[in-house]
């Protein structure tokens, strides 16, 4: 249980960073808030010849809310600073009600959100806040910049669009339109545990009422943060009630891919999933009425 | 493997040393400066045993090497009493009210409640228990260990 021998260099800035990655690419392995990374070193499922440690970085550590509400973090942004912070609470209200549900405080002090979008974990919360919340990613390397948008990100099971002399700087999230509701539903064995299920839901109403636009993105549903579209194709136009959310959410059952594991099965997930979906359209619509006033 | 000198402040002390980069901030507390009041149970962030204060907030040790910490402040559990006939408020609460048995967890339990306690003052039992739930006893059952922290918030009052 200790971690295998590695050099191990801190730079003091993103420049600095990038030229050790464009210089060692693959034998380089980042290190965020090490939540993740770590526990696989001491494992020794990873034997990286080098470990670039980007704690040092502190131009990467940033919250900024524009005028309109649209929000950019920093890579090394601690998840424990974005829970506490109010301008996310005010402009990215999903995000905030997200960070309780990663972990404990001894993880999310360390944790970052550069580390947990470049872990693509199917089971984390983050990645699925970031596809609900129509997240880009900005990419930064020594052959330049490029913004992917979260739901392009995750490509596969802990498989990102990143290259290997790429690092993941920031992450940017639209400002929230008007008469917009969300929330943030999981199942878990014990508060802090990774969930048997889990779901974001965001929903956007018309001026009459109707739903303009729904968003339906799942943790541990598939290989990468599943967007449930046939379930949202049911809610968009609708007039927004119990049956219909309960429609949708059978729906989404069906489109949900969870697999056992030795706590529940994969069936048991799935009635989670629709439970969940049901629970959490009633509360993001009762939000969005509440943003109409 | 990189050698690195780390100088870090714990309890208030100054350390100098030179270490391997992967040794872990657990071990080089451990075996390094002697100071065995952190625990070390899983060494993959789960159990809680290890967590220290890093410039006052709980972390866990087993999850951050020794030379992360260079520049640092630490606090160890080793610190919290006053004096060597005086335990800390919460360290006295768990004894009054049975909140440990074999131990092995009760450092990193003290190490989380203690800021804890700083932020919600007066808590109730659902906080406690959350709070708690990154921290892994195999003996309580933990509810001891829930009144001790309460019986810690009613005395502060
Ligand atoms: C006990 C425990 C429980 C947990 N429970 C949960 C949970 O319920 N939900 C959840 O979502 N997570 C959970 N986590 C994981 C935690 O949220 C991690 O902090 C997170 O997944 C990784 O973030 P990090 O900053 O620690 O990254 P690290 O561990 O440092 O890095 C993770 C990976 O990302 C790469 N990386 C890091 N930063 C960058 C960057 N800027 N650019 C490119 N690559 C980068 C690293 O090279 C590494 O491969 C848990 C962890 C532990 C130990
Ligand atoms: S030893 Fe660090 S969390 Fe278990
Ligand atoms: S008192 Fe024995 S593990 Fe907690």
């Amino acid at each position: 249980m200790k971690p295998p021998p590695f050099d191990y260099l801190a730079p003091s800035s993103l420049e600095e960073a990038l030229d050790v990655l464009a210089e060692k690419g693959g034998e380089a392995k980042l290190l965020a808030g090490g939540q993740s990374l770590v526990p696989v070193l001491n494992f020794r499922l990873a034997q990286p010849a080098l470990l670039v440690d980007l704690n040092r970085i502190a131009e990467l550590d940033y919250i900024d809310v524009d005028e309109a509400g649209a929000v950019r973090i920093g890579a090394m942004t601690r998840q424990r600073a974005l829970e506490r912070d109010p301008r996310i609470a005010a402009s990215a209200p999903l995000l905030a009600e997200t960070m309780p549900l990663i972990a404990h405080p001894q993880i999310r002090n360390r944790g970052t959100i550069g580390g947990s979008l470049a872990h693509a974990d199917p089971a984390g919360e983050l990645p699925v806040a970031a596809v609900a919340l129509d997240g880009e990613i900005v990419l930064r390397g020594r052959r330049g910049e490029r913004t992917v948008a979260a739901a392009d990100f995750f490509v596969g099971l802990m498989t990102t669009a990143m290259t290997e002399d790429e690092m993941l700087c920031e992450l940017r999230l639209p400002a929230t339109p008007k008469r917009t509701g969300w929330s943030f539903r999981e199942i878990a064995r014990r508060h802090g545990d990774y969930a048997h299920a889990g779901v974001a839901a965001r929903m956007t109403l018309a001026d009459d009422g109707t739903i303009a636009r729904a968003r339906l993105v799942y943790l541990s549903a598939g290989e990468v943060p599943l967007s449930a579209t046939a379930a949202t194709g049911v809610l968009d136009g609708g007039a927004p009630c119990e049956e219909l959310f309960a429609e949708a959410a059978s729906t989404a059952r069906g489109e949900v891919d969870p697999s056992d594991d030795i706590h529940a099965t994969a069936e048991f997930k799935k009635h989670l999933a629709e439970v969940l979906t049901r629970r959490a359209l009633a509360a993001a619509w009762e939000r969005a009425r509440a943003a109409q006033r | 493997m990189s050698r690195h000198s780390v100088s870090t402040e714990v309890n208030g002390r100054l350390y100098e040393r030179e270490v391997d980069a992967r040794l872990l901030l657990s071990d080089f507390l451990r075996h390094e400066l002697g100071l065995t009041g952190t625990h070390v149970g899983c060494e993959h962030g789960v159990c809680g045993a290890c967590t220290v204060l890093l410039d006052g907030e709980p972390v866990r040790s087993c999850l951050i090497f020794a030379v992360q910490a260079d520049g640092r402040k630490l606090a160890t559990v080793e610190g919290l009493a006053s004096s060597p006939d005086e335990l800390h408020p919460l360290q006295q609460a768990f004894r009054d009210a049975h909140g440990l048995q074999c131990g092995f967890c009760t450092a990193g339990i003290l190490m989380t409640m203690v800021p804890f306690l700083e932020e919600n003052p007066a808590p109730t039992e659902t906080q406690v228990r959350e709070a708690l739930s990154g921290n892994l006893c195999r003996c309580t059952g933990y509810q001891h260990i829930v009144d001790a922290v309460l019986l810690a918030a009613e005395r502060r009052a």
